[in-house]
C-alpha cells in the first residue's frame, strides 16, 4: 500500500526527470557535443546524489508550507501536482513542478483546515521571481568574462571544442546535483511528514535516514525519467527552443545550476553566515524558468536586449499564477474525492485547545486577553476554526495570535526509551541529547512545546539559541531534531481521542 | 583521458602541417616562375615537380583531417565550416599546381616588355595565397586577427586584377604579335588572377564563419 501511495510522487519524479534534465544537458546533447548516453549516466548519478545529500534544506521550507501528515493526503497532493503538470504541458503552457506542488499543498491546507504559513509562502513565491533574475545576472557576467578570456587566451578551435565538451559534462554534473538537491523537495517533499520509511544502515558503513531513503527513491524515479523520456525533450531544447552555441549553453547551465544550488545548499548558508553575509532562503525553484533567465542574460550581454521575446516572459508570469491556482483547485477536489468517495484518510486532524496548561504558558509569555478566558477548556477541530475564534473573541495582535495557535496545537507524544534507542541515530543526536530524551521515558505530552520545555529544562543542548542570523542554522538543525522526536514519539490515534489523553494526563 | 588531449594536439598539428604545405607550394611556385621568366628551365622543372609533390601531400593530409573530424565526432557545430575551409584552401593549391604544369607543358613565350609585369602579377597572387593561409590559421587560433588578413587578401586580389588588366591591354595593343600568341599569354594571365580570386573566396568564407563563431 505504501508503494501505491508513493506512486504519484514517483510519477512526479519521472516527469521531472523527463522534462528538467533537458535544462541541464539539453543543448549539450542537442548540439551533439555530449552523447545522450554520457549525459544520462552523469545526470542520473548526480541527481540522486544531490537529492540524498543536499535535499533536506529546500524540503524543510516546503514542509513548513503544509506538513501533509497522512500518506493518503501526500498521494493526492502529489497526484494533483502531477496532473496539473501533464495537463498544462499538453495544452502547451509553460509549467513548473515547483509551482504546481506549492499550489497543491496550499489546496491541502485549505481542505484540512491547516493554517497556511504565510511566511513560508511569501518566501517561496518571491524566489520564483528572484531566481530567473538572478540567473540572468549570473549569465550576463559570466558571458562577458568568458568572451573576454577567450579572446585573451586565443585557444585553438579543436582545444576549445574538447574543453567545451569536458566543461559541459562537469557543469552538467553540477547542474544535475543542484537539480536533485533543489527539486527533490517538489517530488518527495509532501511525503516527508508521513514518511513510511525507517532509517537504514547499509553494510554498517552508511546510515540513511528515512527521509534520505525517501529522497533516494525519488531520485531514482527522476533518473528513470531521464533515461526513458528526456532524450526527446533534449532534442527539442537543443535545436528549437533556444538556439545557443555550446559555450553560451555552458554559461546558461552554469548560471542555472548556481541558482538551484544556492537555493538548496545548507553548507553555503553556513558559509554566508560565517562571512557575515545575507543568507538565501532554501526553497525549491523552477529550473526551466532559471534557464529562460539565463538566456535573457546572454541576450543582454550580446547587446540584443530588444531581441527578447516578451511573450515568453508574459507566459512565465502567468505561469506563476495559473499553475498554483490550478493545482490548488485540483488538489482540493481530489482530496474531497479521496476522503469521501474512496474513504481514505487524507489528513490527520490537528485539534487546538486552550487547556489550563496552555493558558498558563500563554500567561508566562505575557499573552493575556479576556477572550482567552472565554476560550478556556474549548477544543477546536482545526487551525482555521481556532484562528477565527481567536480573531473574533480576542484583541490579540496577529503575532500573538500565531503564538497562541502554536501553543494550543494538540499533539500526542509518549516518550519511550526503547523507541529512542531504535530510531534516534547517535550520529545525528548528541549523547547528551539522547540521554535527556531517555530520561523522560514514560512521560506523555499533549503539546509539542511541553516536550520542548521539558527537554530544555534538563539539557543545555536541547535549548534554542537567541534568534540571530548566526544562530539560525543551529536553531533550524535543532528544529529538525525536534521534528524527528515528534515524528518518532507520536501516538497518532491519541490526538483524535483528545479527551482520553486529557484523562491520561490527569487534567 | 590524456589520450583525448593527445589526439586533439595531433589533429591540430595535422591542420598546421596542411597549411604549411599550401604555403610552401605557393612560395615554390613563385620561385619556379622566377626561373621560368629568367629562362632557367631546368630549375623551373625542379620546382614544378616539387609543387606537384606538395599538392599530393596536401590532399592526403586533408583527407586524413576530414576523416578524423567525422569519425571522432569533433566540432559538431563548426565541422561543416572547417570542412569547407580545408576543401577550398586545397582548391587554391590545386590551381597553383595546375598552373605550373600548364607552364611546363605549353611553355608560353612572354614578350620581354611584360616580363616584369608578369612577375608582379605572380607576386601579388602568391601574396594573396599567403594571406589566405594566415586567415585560415587565424580562424582556428585567433579570431580577432581574421579581419586584418582578409583585408589584405582583398587588396592583393584587386591588385592582381589591375596588373592583369594592364598586361592584357598592353598585349592586345601590340601589332607585332599574333593573335594566337596573344590569346595564349592571356590564358596564363587569367590563371594567375584565378589564384588570387579563389584565395579571396576562402577569405570571404572565413569572415562569415568567424561571425558564426564569435558567440
Amino acid at each position: 500500500m505504501t508503494w501505491f501511495y508513493l506512486a504519484s510522487g514517483l510519477f512526479l519524479g519521472w516527469s521531472l526527470g523527463a522534462n528538467d534534465a533537458a535544462n541541464v544537458f539539453g543543448t549539450a546533447v542537442g548540439t551533439k557535443m555530449v552523447r545522450f548516453k554520457v549525459a544520462a549516466i552523469v545526470a542520473s548519478i548526480f541527481v540522486i546524489l544531490g537529492a540524498v545529500i543536499s535535499g533536506a534544506g529546500a524540503a524543510h521550507t516546503l514542509g513548513k508550507l503544509g506538513s501533509v501528515n497522512a500518506l493518503g493526503g501526500s498521494f493526492t497532493v502529489a497526484l494533483a501536482a502531477a496532473l496539473t503538470v501533464s495537463w498544462m504541458t499538453k495544452l502547451g503552457l509553460p509549467v513548473s513542478t515547483t509551482q504546481a506542488i506549492v499550489g497543491a499543498i496550499v489546496g491541502w491546507d485549505f481542505f484540512s483546515g491547516t493554517l497556511v504559513d504565510t511566511d513560508a509562502l511569501t518566501k517561496i513565491v518571491s524566489t520564483w521571481v528572484i531566481s530567473p533574475v538572478l540567473t540572468a545576472i549570473f549569465s550576463f557576467v559570466l558571458f562577458k568574462l568568458t568572451r573576454w578570456s577567450l579572446r585573451t587566451i586565443k585557444m585553438h578551435l579543436l582545444e576549445m571544442d574538447l574543453n567545451t565538451r569536458l566543461a559541459l559534462i562537469l557543469i552538467g554534473a553540477f547542474g544535475a546535483y543542484s537539480l536533485g538537491a533543489n527539486n527533490i523537495a517538489n517530488v518527495m517533499g509532501v511525503f516527508v511528514t508521513a514518511n513510511p520509511f525507517p532509517d537504514v544502515n547499509i553494510l554498517g558503513i552508511l546510515t540513511l535516514s528515512g527521509k534520505q531513503l525517501l529522497f533516494l527513491i525519488g531520485g531514482i524515479a527522476i533518473a528513470v525519467g531521464i533515461y526513458s523520456y528526456s532524450y526527446r525533450v533534449m532534442k527539442t531544447v537543443g535545436s528549437d527552443l533556444f538556439k545557443l552555441s555550446p559555450i553560451s549553453a555552458l554559461i546558461v547551465v552554469f548560471s542555472e545550476s548556481m541558482v538551484l544550488f544556492i537555493f538548496a545548499s545548507q553548507k553555503l548558508e553556513h558559509l554566508l553566515i560565517r562571512l557575515n553575509l545575507p543568507t538565501i532562503p532554501l526553497v525549491p525553484v523552477s529550473s526551466s524558468q532559471a534557464v529562460v533567465g539565463g538566456v535573457i542574460g546572454i541576450a543582454f550581454a550580446k547587446g540584443g536586449g530588444r531581441a527578447i521575446n516578451f511573450r515568453v516572459l508574459t507566459r512565465i508570469f502567468w505561469g506563476w499564477i495559473v499553475t498554483p491556482l490550478t493545482a490548488g483547485v485540483i488538489s482540493f477536489f481530489a482530496l474531497f474525492f479521496m476522503q469521501n468517495v474512496f474513504q481514505q484518510k487524507v489528513y490527520e486532524p490537528i485539534p487546538y485547545v486552550v487547556s489550563e496548561a496552555v493558558y498558563e504558558k500563554l500567561n508566562s509569555m505575557d499573552i493575556r486577553d479576556p477572550g482567552l478566558g472565554v476560550l478556556k477548556g474549548k477544543t477546536f477541530r482545526n487551525g482555521r476554526k481556532f484562528k477565527r475564534a481567536l480573531k473574533s473573541l480576542t484583541k490579540l495582535s496577529p503575532m500573538e495570535i500565531n503564538a497562541v495557535i502554536r501553543i494550543a496545537e494538540v499533539d500526542s507524544l509518549k516518550i519511550d526509551s526503547t523507541v529512542a534507542n531504535e530510531k534516534l541515530s547517535p550520529h545525528w543526536f548528541t549523547y547528551a541529547q539522547l540521554k535527556a530524551v531517555k530520561s523522560l521515558h514514560g512521560r506523555v505530552f499533549a503539546h509539542k512545546w511541553q516536550l520542548v520545555d521539558a527537554l530544555a529544562a534538563i539539557c543545555e543542548e536541547w535549548r534554542f539559541k537567541e534568534d540571530t542570523r548566526r544562530n539560525r542554522p543551529y536553531n533550524r538543525e535543532l528544529e529538525m531534531k525536534y521534528e524527528k522526536l515528534f515524528e518518532v514519539f507520536r501516538i497518532s490515534k491519541m490526538r483524535e481521542r483528545y479527551d482520553e489523553l486529557h484523562e491520561l494526563m490527569g487534567f | 583521458m590524456f589520450s583525448v588531449f593527445k589526439k586533439t594536439k595531433e589533429l591540430e598539428g595535422k591542420i598546421d602541417e596542411f597549411l604549411n604545405v599550401i604555403l610552401e607550394a605557393a612560395l615554390e611556385f613563385k620561385q619556379g616562375m622566377k626561373y621560368y621568366l629568367e629562362g632557367d628551365f631546368d630549375e623551373f622543372e625542379k620546382r614544378s615537380e616539387h609543387v606537384d609533390q606538395l599538392e599530393g601531400r596536401a590532399d592526403r593530409l586533408r583527407r586524413e583531417i576530414e576523416n578524423k573530424l567525422y569519425m571522432e565526432m569533433l566540432l559538431p557545430e563548426a565541422r561543416g565550416d572547417v570542412l569547407a575551409l580545408l576543401e577550398n584552401s586545397d582548391d587554391v593549391l590545386n590551381i597553383v599546381a595546375d598552373t605550373i604544369v600548364e607552364f611546363s607543358v605549353e611553355k608560353p613565350e612572354f614578350p620581354s616588355e611584360i616580363n616584369s609585369h608578369f612577375m608582379g602579377l605572380v607576386d601579388v597572387s602568391i601574396e594573396a595565397v599567403e594571406e589566405m593561409v594566415a586567415t585560415v590559421r587565424a580562424y582556428f587560433k585567433d579570431l580577432t586577427a581574421v579581419r586584418d588578413h582578409v583585408t589584405k587578401i582583398m587588396f592583393f586580389e584587386k591588385e592582381s586584377d589591375k596588373i592583369g588588366e594592364r598586361i592584357k591591354r598592353f598585349l592586345f595593343d601590340k601589332s607585332d604579335i599574333d593573335l594566337s600568341r596573344k590569346i595564349h599569354i592571356r590564358t596564363f594571365v587569367t590563371y594567375l588572377q584565378t589564384i588570387a580570386d579563389k584565395a579571396e573566396d576562402v577569405g570571404d568564407r572565413v569572415s562569415i564563419y568567424t561571425i558564426k563563431r564569435l558567440m
